[in-house]
């Protein structure tokens, strides 16, 4: 497998920490309800398609990337800086 | 008073096997910048003093025996030069921190081909590119610094697992020559 | 017998070889098949199951029987396929699976209880009594089992592994694989040309045929000298592409130094990474046998095979050949044998409309349905119409016709796609993206097909690449590929369908009979396609006898999976660089030699190695050592190298807010030159590390981690900077490496300290200031880890180990010295200090009683779920102290005295334990359900792995110097 770090490019998957899903970007705001909190930390979907997840370029560039994915067909669609994402 | 004397991680050795040459090589201060946001402009002028600026990706420019090297998102290693005065940017001396091995002469790229899991061929990785990637287990710097010749930038605490790993790899590749069909 | 004039062999270099402890010769170029053959040994092996004597069926990477023990001098391969080891000399070969001798093997026995030995008959077989299971069974299987041996020492090869890239990878040589290169590598394309064979050419080295007007094997040298030729052509012969992955990844296995006598440096084998923009999939196809009773005996034999071994080796497998076929081309064997002088005994063709016309006699629509011969054939029976006829031969060649080599293009859960015209599976287009089956490989059998798809593939890649090329395809031959699907010839016989693994259409029956109808069910009742050539010459015949016995069509019955490897690697390869000392980085100190040259045993930290202790003469064990080394601490003062604690750099106006965020504690509020413990919890309230971190400016921390956690905290600083405070101005490293710093701690630390530095100063307990010492910068910390006075003081890294030597010899001379790991645990125990050890991801900041240094004032990470209900209280095992007089251990856990022992009882368990010679007592720290309230009760330890059963006292953590006094003296 292969990620293409937005910033170092092309590179082999051994290259990267696997974290887990988009979602622990989504941190709920101090004194947020519990069910809020457990939906962040514990919840998780397991889509058979497109997914999105945080993966870390340990021995490139130490960024964190969101990388848009099928767990079908293995494509990945887009890898973007965790530190510049849109929304 | 102590005589603190100072020490290499591998006190400049050097080896050859083949055709390739392996080396520490003393390549004075190192000092990384990291760029503060809204910092940009402010560390462009200090660095213009030297004749330098905030390298693209993945490169490295050299100016009068200043290097510097790109080493992440808003981050560079000033090498080989006391910093200028820089606002806008952490300047933290890693001068200490690493140890860093020339690996030169023909045949050089297929010997880090053993543990460099990137493509080292001369149009992919041309002169004058710098890559944070790895040597085995090891996360490295490497720069091209000529057709066939390579800076390994390593931890200093590993330098001697670094020199293990790339001399066994010059004497796998030295005692294929000759073995083609 | 070897016939002359015919062969790429080198004739002018002979060589000796042995095998099964007798010596032959053979030639450069000869494999060990083809050698064996030359010198009429046609015996190399038994089966794996009813040890039937076999011999060489293939010429190639799929053989199933010859597979043998390559001897070398530290090591012992087995289960090597002789068709693709090449001799040379010395070469020491031995066959394998037999018990006595290969003629006169005692498991032979197994083939006359064939009966009982059936599909499945483990199942049925070793299922009672059950006390047999493991006293009878196990053994028996398990001294059947299995197929070659090791040397049962240590394999002291080398093994290499390599990554590659290039635009286009070429997998094969053949045809359609040297067309492809020709038109990338013409192209200016970066291309690699993966062979697997020792020679590049494909099948136009076994086959008499015409290219462009010349010899074959002319054209395919012209071709090789071309591409040898082009820089950007790299050719990698003795290399399988052994599997397919994401992203343009292929896995190749290169047999380096196979082929010639051990070299020190020279890799047996090397394990390639090829990442590729396109693939071209050349790999060709594999001839199938055909299943008639006894079909398996030495001298039966590929038909392409035979024509390799004649035409690529100059080898006759047997004197009197006779040909089994369904296809017009395979009349070309027979054709060139006659040619050779070879006598054809008959042509066996199962096709009522074949040509009856050749040199020698043709059976035309009929089959042979047996043969005899026990170490080797002798005769063959043919049924035609009603009619039986017995021939005399020792070598029958058999083609089924031929099954696309497409295992490739299903590496990535392709299916593949069943063709009726070529009854064979062909390979499903864009099953592998980037990747395109070619030839043979993708069901154009002619050698004009091979060259025009192998063109036309190349010339679509070069497109894409944005480059030009002109190539002309030569002139070859186009021959229609025209069988008649003929898998198993009627009989009441065994008819082989899996040699290696001994399954006959009677198996594949019987497991349809008993409801495994299911190929994939199948494959498992009978173990059809799971042997070491992992079905290749078995697969497809067996489901087309399933199909038939289920009642169903091929394409409906469906194939197996193929996965990778295509052909076996070995663990070595795959593994290679991660053996020893390329495990693992080793991280050294700078004070490594000093610490060795007092004989200090290193102990593994992480990835450092660390001093365990200091033995001094008399000492005895350890111990002794460990305990003079506390004591001195106590009581004099010791020096240590705790450089490998993490240490990051924060830089910026934001920084002390982001340590707010990432610690439970606040650090906003820390005054400049002062030092505070923090701790880190992970989102889910868990603590996650500890440590202390400085304020050396306004805007400037050095934060400190444990050793073991230095890369789990960067990571997650970096995790909580860029996914929720990008914006902010900080910005950090590690300084981990740049600094060498040293613990010197005791009652005559303060003097030590000073001592070497050019002005001295007073810090009050948790300060920090810049220090100058010999003329170096430095710094100097006073904290503690051990509850004496104690400072930490760094320099940058070259200075480390002057220094260490420096502190160690004047701490000499005031009564103290260097300490070691153990006396560094001790001391912290003694003092209740945790390591992650307690902090082990299992315990909140409640549990380790730090529930206080939360702040209520400010949000931080995991503050929400540490609040949580069941983060916190009674219910949860916290941080105790244990106190006794006999030997304990961590690992063991509690319980109430006088209560059962079991996991329902069970109040906690212990993590670090030590003698101290402090207290003069066994110290604990441990986990204890509700154990903060529980100080001074009895508590019962039970360690079952160590025999441990002892009656503790629950007290405080915290066992010296309980008021902190002498950290603040």
């Amino acid at each position: 497998m292969r990620l293409t770090c937005p910033l170092c490019g092309d590179r082999d998957r051994r290259e990267f920490y696997y974290y887990g899903a988009e979602d622990y970007l989504h941190r709920p705001v101090e004194g947020a309800p519990v069910a809020d909190w457990d939906n962040y930390l514990h919840l998780r979907d397991n889509p058979a398609g497109v997914t999105k997840d945080l993966w870390y370029h340990e021995a490139g560039c130490s960024q964190w990337l969101l990388v848009t994915r099928n767990t079908v067909t293995h494509e990945i669609s887009a890898v973007e800086l965790v530190a510049e994402r849109k929304a | 008073m102590p005589e603190l004397i100072a020490k290499s991680a591998l006190e400049g050795r050097s080896s050859t096997s083949g055709t390739v040459t392996l080396a520490e090589v003393a390549v004075g201060p190192i000092t990384s910048i990291a760029v503060f946001p809204g910092g940009a402009k402010a560390v462009a002028k200090g660095l213009k003093t030297l004749g330098l600026a905030m390298p693209e990706p993945n490169s490295f420019a050299e100016k009068k025996g200043a290097r510097i090297v790109w080493t992440g998102r808003d981050q560079a290693f000033l090498i080989g030069v006391a910093p200028p005065v820089l606002e806008g940017a952490a300047v933290t001396d890693q001068s200490d921190g690493w140890a860093v091995l020339s690996v030169s002469g023909a045949g050089v790229a297929d010997v880090l081909a053993r543990w460099v899991p990137i493509d080292l061929r001369l149009a992919a990785f041309p002169v004058g590119r710098a890559v944070r990637t790895q040597l085995n287990h090891m996360n490295v710097v490497i720069l091209r610094v000529g057709d066939h010749a390579f800076e390994v930038m390593v931890f200093r605490s590993m330098a001697r697992t670094a020199w293990h790993e790339v001399e066994t790899a010059m004497h796998m590749v030295a005692a294929r020559l000759g073995t083609k069909i | 017998m070897r016939i002359d004039g015919k062969g790429l062999i080198d004739r002018t270099k002979p060589v000796r070889f042995r095998f099964d402890g007798k010596d032959y010769a053979g030639y450069k170029g000869d494999t060990l098949a083809s050698a064996l053959l030359a010198n009429d040994v046609r015996l190399v092996g038994r089966s794996f199951k009813y040890h039937r004597p076999r011999g060489v069926l293939t010429a190639g990477s799929e053989e199933p029987n010859a597979l043998v023990e390559v001897v070398g001098p530290s090591n012992q391969t087995p289960n090597v396929r002789a068709t693709m080891q090449e001799v040379f000399e010395g070469l020491v070969a031995q066959s394998q699976n037999r018990l006595g001798s290969l003629r006169f093997d005692l498991l032979a026995v197994n083939d006359y209880l064939s009966p009982f030995l059936s599909a499945g008959f483990y199942y049925k077989t070793f299922m009672w009594p059950r006390a047999f299971w493991e006293g009878l069974y196990e053994p028996i299987i398990r001294r059947a089992a299995g197929l070659g041996s090791l040397s049962g020492k240590h394999d002291e090869g080398t093994y290499e592994k390599a990554f590659a890239f290039c635009d286009v990878l070429v997998i094969g040589s053949g045809p359609a694989g040297l067309m492809a290169a020709l038109t990338a590598g013409r192209s200016g394309a970066d291309v690699i040309l993966c062979e697997e064979s020792h020679a590049l050419g494909g099948r136009l080295l076994s086959d008499n045929q015409t290219v462009g007007g010349m010899p074959a094997g002319e054209w395919v040298a012209q071709v090789v000298a071309e591409l040898q030729a082009l820089p950007n052509v790299r050719i990698m012969a003795r290399t399988t592409v052994t599997g397919a992955y994401d992203h343009g990844t292929y896995g190749a296995l290169e047999r380096v130094g196979l082929h010639k006598p051990a070299r020190p440096n020279l890799p047996r084998e090397c394990f390639w990474r090829i990442v590729a923009k396109h693939a071209v999939l050349a790999s060709g196809a594999l001839e199938r046998p055909v299943a008639f009773e006894n079909n398996d005996r030495p001298g039966i034999m590929m038909a392409s095979a035979v024509r390799t071994y004649l035409n690529r080796y100059g080898v006759v497998p047997g004197k009197r050949v006779t040909l089994f076929a369904n296809t017009d081309q395979a009349r070309g064997v027979a054709r060139e044998l006659m040619a050779a002088g070879v006598t054809v005994a008959a042509i066996i063709d199962p096709r009522p409309d074949a040509s009856s016309v050749e040199d020698c006699p043709v059976h035309v629509g009929a089959e042979v349905v047996g043969s005899r011969g026990r170490l080797g054939l002798s005769g063959i029976q043919v049924r035609k119409g009603s009619e039986i006829i017995e021939i005399e031969t020792d070598c029958l060649a058999m083609s089924g016709g031929w099954n696309p080599t497409i295992h490739l293009t299903c590496h990535m859960n392709g299916r593949p796609r069943w063709s009726e015209e070529l009854a064979a599976f062909v390979p499903m287009e864009g099953a592998v993206p980037g990747l395109v089956a070619v030839g043979a490989a993708n069901g154009s059998m002619s050698t004009h097909g091979a060259l025009v798809t192998g063109h036309a593939a190349a010339l679509k890649a070069v497109e894409a690449l944005g480059r030009k090329v002109s190539v002309a395809v030569p002139e070859a031959e186009d021959m229609p590929y025209r069988l008649k699907a003929l898998w198993a010839v009627e009989g009441t016989g065994r008819a082989w369908l899996d040699f290696a693994n001994d399954v006959t259409t009677k198996d594949v029956k019987l497991a349809a009979q008993e409801g495994f109808r299911s190929v994939e069910h199948m494959k498992r009742y009978t173990t059809q396609g799971m042997a070491p050539d992992q079905g290749k010459n078995s697969n497809v015949a067996a489901l087309a006898v399933l199909a038939d016995a289920t009642g169903r069509g091929i394409a409906e019955t469906g194939v197996t999976t193929f996965r990778p490897p295509f052909t076996p690697v070995s663990i070595a390869a795959m593994g290679a660089g991660g053996r020893a000392e390329g495990f693992a980085p080793q991280r050294f100190l700078t004070s490594d030699q000093a610490s060795r040259d007092r004989g200090a045993p290193m102990i593994e930290a992480g990835l450092w190695y660390r001093p365990s202790y200091f033995p001094k003469p008399g000492e005895t064990t350890w111990r002794d050592a460990c305990d003079r080394e506390v004591n001195m601490v106590r009581q004099a003062v010791g020096v240590a190298d705790v450089s490998t604690l993490g240490k990051i750099d924060i830089q910026g106006k934001d920084a002390g807010r982001f340590l707010d965020f990432v610690y439970t504690n606040t650090f906003s509020t820390l005054p400049v030159g002062r030092v505070r413990y923090g701790l880190m919890l992970r989102e889910d309230g868990l603590v996650l590390d500890d440590g202390t971190s400085a304020r050396l400016g306004q805007d400037h921390y050095l934060m400190t981690t444990t050793t073991a956690a230095a890369g789990l905290v960067m990571r997650h600083l970096d995790f909580v900077h860029q996914a929720f405070c990008a914006d902010w101005q900080v910005r950090f490293i590690s300084v981990t490496e740049s600094w060498a710093q040293f613990a010197v701690a005791g009652p005559k630390a303060r003097a030590l300290v000073n001592s070497f530095l050019e002005v001295p100063v007073e810090l009050p307990f948790m300060g920090v200031a810049p220090v100058r010492i010999g003329g170096v910068d430095g710094r100097l910390f006073r904290i503690s880890f051990s509850g004496e006075e104690g400072y930490e003081l760094s320099v940058p890294t070259r200075y480390g180990e002057a220094l260490f030597r420096d502190l160690v010899a004047r701490a000499e001379t005031m009564g103290g010295g260097p300490y070691g790991m153990e006396a560094l645990n001790v001391l912290r125990i003694e003092k209740g200090f945790i390591t992650h050890a307690e902090i082990h991801g299992r315990v909140t900041a409640h549990d380790i009683g730090m529930e206080k240094m939360v702040s209520a004032k400010k949000d931080c990470i995991g503050k929400a779920a540490a609040t949580r209900p069941g983060m916190w209280g009674p219910e949860r095992e916290q941080l105790v102290g244990l106190k006794t007089h006999a030997p304990i251990s961590a690992g063991a856990h509690l319980f109430v005295p006088a209560t059962e022992v079991h996991r329902e009882t069970d109040q906690g368990y212990v993590t670090s334990v030590c003698w101290s010679p402090t207290v003069g007592a066994w110290l604990g720290l441990g986990f204890l359900k509700d154990g903060r309230a529980r100080h001074g009760e009895k508590i019962r330890l039970v360690d079952h792995l160590r025999g441990l059963d002892v009656i503790c006292e629950v007290c405080h953590p915290v066992f010296h110097d309980p008021e902190g006094e002498k950290l603040r003296a």
